[in-house]
């Protein structure tokens, strides 16, 4: 049976290596800060015991007044998975940096996000629309989109 | 004298008889070499994630069938359990058990069409897909009885299944079962030890194990390259931590090893659908649900191993009858990030073929 | 094992995306109204009946026993046209055993699938590489008028009718291969009841 990590137990661990990053955690998730991601990001990857070497999927959601990118992780060996959340509150340029060096099956569904919801992503060797033709206008799965 | 050369790009366009449905490919070409692909998709962009905001929960389970739409039972048992875990509902035993008959049926009629599509593109033309369409319709039949369609069910529901089955069902079933085996090792005999077969799949498009952890890929193509991860022993969902399969895995990750894998997963569900067809028991089909279902504040993720690799939904719920965000995993979307360094230094040819042996279907990518 | 990051592609050019997309974006103001059905030459028939020549009988009975369809199966409708064509409902015994990778070689479109507009012009290409005389079969509630898929019209062509003229509808989601069929035999006798050969023209020179 996969563990679902407890979010508290990560962020306590994460505190200690990265202090500042983590800007709550509860019993299913954490959310860190979007700038210090990608440290966070290679310190879950590499450490022993933690070993999140498969990305399952990278999501996003609108919550009106900010973007929440949603990232669950899981590792095959020990066979836990985790949640990590980071939020974006600019809605006219949202930039947020990329896993893809770290896990390649980022490639696409950043540029989907990017699509469907307008935030690019830092990093990644080839950012353009992946569903919509270029020259679409809008972003068709914010909450404003008509 | 040193001859002058320069790349060349290729489109294989969205309409082609090789591509399995609308997908294109821009492949850079050194003579007959591919140096690199790119793949361009959207050409069935339906926005079934901006839909399913604004219908009912129950209203989302004919926009599932046509996601993967050779396997739309397993995409309505995915979505039924993302709901179930975040409403808190407990469904019934009977229901559990018919749901598991019926996604393992439609394993094996989706993997029946993934492994005659891969057929198809090495050169055998239509025969053995027509062959592997013989089976499809027993299999098909047997879900015409149960909920009245051929390839968009919309059997399964919040809580349970939509009617039980009837009376016919088990005896056919029976049927069903005692030819089966005997179909698929006629297969065997006719195209394992091929040689065309063998000369054009065998070390072709090789995915080594670290590079298929790396890209996320799963399912048939995960274990094809010797990694042991099946959800349904991993993480266990519904009743199958009851039954008793393996989890083949094949050693080298070519497409030869991907064809064997398909085959191989066939008989274990075979095996999972003679344990069930013993252990159902009766009862009520369907639980107690409310027709307008308002789940509490929350967000769920709940997955699947379905015939691609691992399908997921995951909901977020603002407590009114429609879901705030519904986010689907598409496997064959994931599984596609390891087609080019899959691909990096074969011909042409084999380009095709390594496309076919991930087996994508392009309802399920471009949503 | 080291893992290679991903790295730029070699060829992406952002050019010629912009390029295919501005084609797009004509097409879908170009294409606000449905295009009318092709069925005005059925009430020509009507008042020149007598002149319906048997070479005209001969020529239309060779069209519709050998339609050739074109391939364009976007989505799930094109399981049922495989099934079709499979051994249960037998389409080659219409004629139409061969799929035609090529539409230069093909005579009927059948349309099986959901239709987006960044596959419309692919579509429309498709449709006029056809050689005269070729028909549409619109198959399944998407391709009649966007089906279950129509509010998200921002990215949905409500109908294939809006790019292309169609001559039979097919409704069903997906509709059952015998309802197809029975489609295609509707086809066969519009075909039947077509003029090709102006007896009056001929004798007027």
């Amino acid at each position: 049976m996969t563990v679902s990590l407890s979010g508290k137990e990560v962020a306590r661990k994460i505190e200690e290596k990265f202090p500042g990053s983590v800007v709550e955690s509860s019993h299913d998730s954490l959310v860190v800060r979007s700038d210090s991601l990608p440290d966070v990001a290679r310190f879950l990857k590499d450490t022993e015991g933690l070993d999140f070497d498969f990305l399952n999927f990278i999501t996003a959601v609108d919550y009106y007044d900010h973007f929440e990118v949603v990232y669950l992780l899981n590792s095959l060996e020990h066979n836990h998975s985790l949640t990590i959340k980071t939020r974006c509150y600019d809605r006219e340029n949202p930039i947020m940096p990329s896993v893809v060096g770290l896990w390649q099956g980022a490639d696409f569904q950043e540029r989907e996000i990017y699509d469907l919801f307008g935030i690019k992503f830092e990093g990644h060797p080839n950012m353009k629309r992946i569903f919509l033709w270029e020259g679409f206008a809008g972003h068709p799965l914010r909450k404003d989109f008509k | 004298m040193a001859l002058r050369t320069e790349p060349f790009v290729l489109n294989m366009g969205p309409v082609h008889p090789s591509t399995h449905g609308v997908f294109r490919m821009r492949a850079t070409l050194d003579g007959e070499v591919v140096i690199d692909i790119e793949p361009v998709f959207g050409y069935l962009h339906r926005g079934i994630e901006k839909l399913a905001e604004q219908r009912t929960y129950t209203g989302i389970i004919p926009l599932t069938d046509r996601l993967d739409y050779i396997s739309s039972m397993n995409n309505n048992f995915a979505y039924c359990l993302a709901v179930e875990k975040l409403a808190g509902i407990k469904v019934p035993e009977r229901a559990e058990y018919i749901r598991v008959i019926m996604a393992e049926l439609q394993r094996i009629a989706a993997l029946l069409i993934a492994v005659g599509a891969f057929l198809n593109d090495c050169g055998a033309y239509f025969t053995p897909f027509l062959y592997m369409f013989r089976e499809r319709e027993r299999i098909v039949d047997l879900f015409e009885m149960a909920s009245g369609q051929r390839l968009t069910y919309n059997y399964m529901r919040v809580g349970g299944v939509s009617q039980d089955l009837p009376e016919e069902f088990m005896p056919a079933l029976r049927k069903f079962m005692a030819m089966m085996p005997r179909f698929l090792d006629e297969y065997d005999q006719l195209l394992m030890q091929n040689e065309i077969l063998i000369a054009r799949t065998k070390g072709v498009g090789i995915l080594s194990k670290e590079q298929a952890i790396n890209s996320s890929a799963s399912g048939p193509v995960l274990r094809a390259s010797s990694v042991k991860w099946d959800i349904r022993k991993a993480d266990p969902y519904s009743v199958y931590d009851r039954f008793e399969f393996d989890v083949p895995t094949q050693a080298n990750g070519d497409c030869y090893d991907r064809y064997r894998q398909r085959v191989e997963e066939m008989r274990q569900s075979l095996r999972i659908i003679r344990q069930a067809m013993e252990q159902i028991p009766p009862g009520p089909v369907k639980a107690d649900v409310p027709h307008l279902i308002r789940p509490p504040i929350g967000e769920a993720y709940a997955r699947i191993e379905c015939p691609k690799g691992e399908l997921g939904f995951y909901l977020v719920s603002d407590n009114s009858i429609a879901p705030y965000r519904c986010h689907i995993r598409p496997p064959s979307l994931i599984n596609l990030t390891a087609l080019r360094d899959m691909v990096r230094g074969w011909k042409v040819a084999d380009l095709i073929i390594i496309f076919g042996s991930i087996d994508i279907t392009v309802g399920e990518i471009d949503r | 094992m080291e893992i290679k990051s991903a790295g730029k592609y070699i060829y992406s050019d952002i050019e010629l995306d912009r390029q295919e997309g501005q084609v797009i974006e004509g097409l879908k103001a170009d294409s606000q109204e449905p295009i009318p059905d092709p069925d005005q030459w059925l009430d020509e028939e009507l008042e020149q009946n007598i002149l319906l020549t048997t070479v005209d009988a001969l020529i239309n009975w060779g069209r519709r026993s050998s339609l050739w369809p074109a391939i364009c199966f976007p989505a799930c409708c094109a399981f049922e046209l495989i099934a079709a064509n499979g051994p249960r409902f037998d389409l080659a015994r219409f004629g139409m055993e061969i799929m035609r990778a090529s539409p230069r070689q093909a005579d009927l479109m059948i349309t099986a699938g959901t239709l987006t507009w960044k596959m419309a012009p692919n579509v429309r290409r498709i449709y006029h590489q056809m050689a005269e005389p070729k028909w549409v079969i619109a198959m399944g509630a998407c391709a009649i008028s966007g089906g279950i898929f129509a509010s998200a019209s921002y990215a949905v062509v409500p109908g294939y009718n809006r790019i292309i003229p169609v001559d039979v509808y097919v409704p069903g989601c997906p509709p059952r291969p015998e309802a197809l069929i029975y489609g295609i035999q509707m086809l066969q006798k519009k075909i039947a009841r077509r003029k090709n050969i102006d007896v009056r023209k001929l004798l007027e020179r």
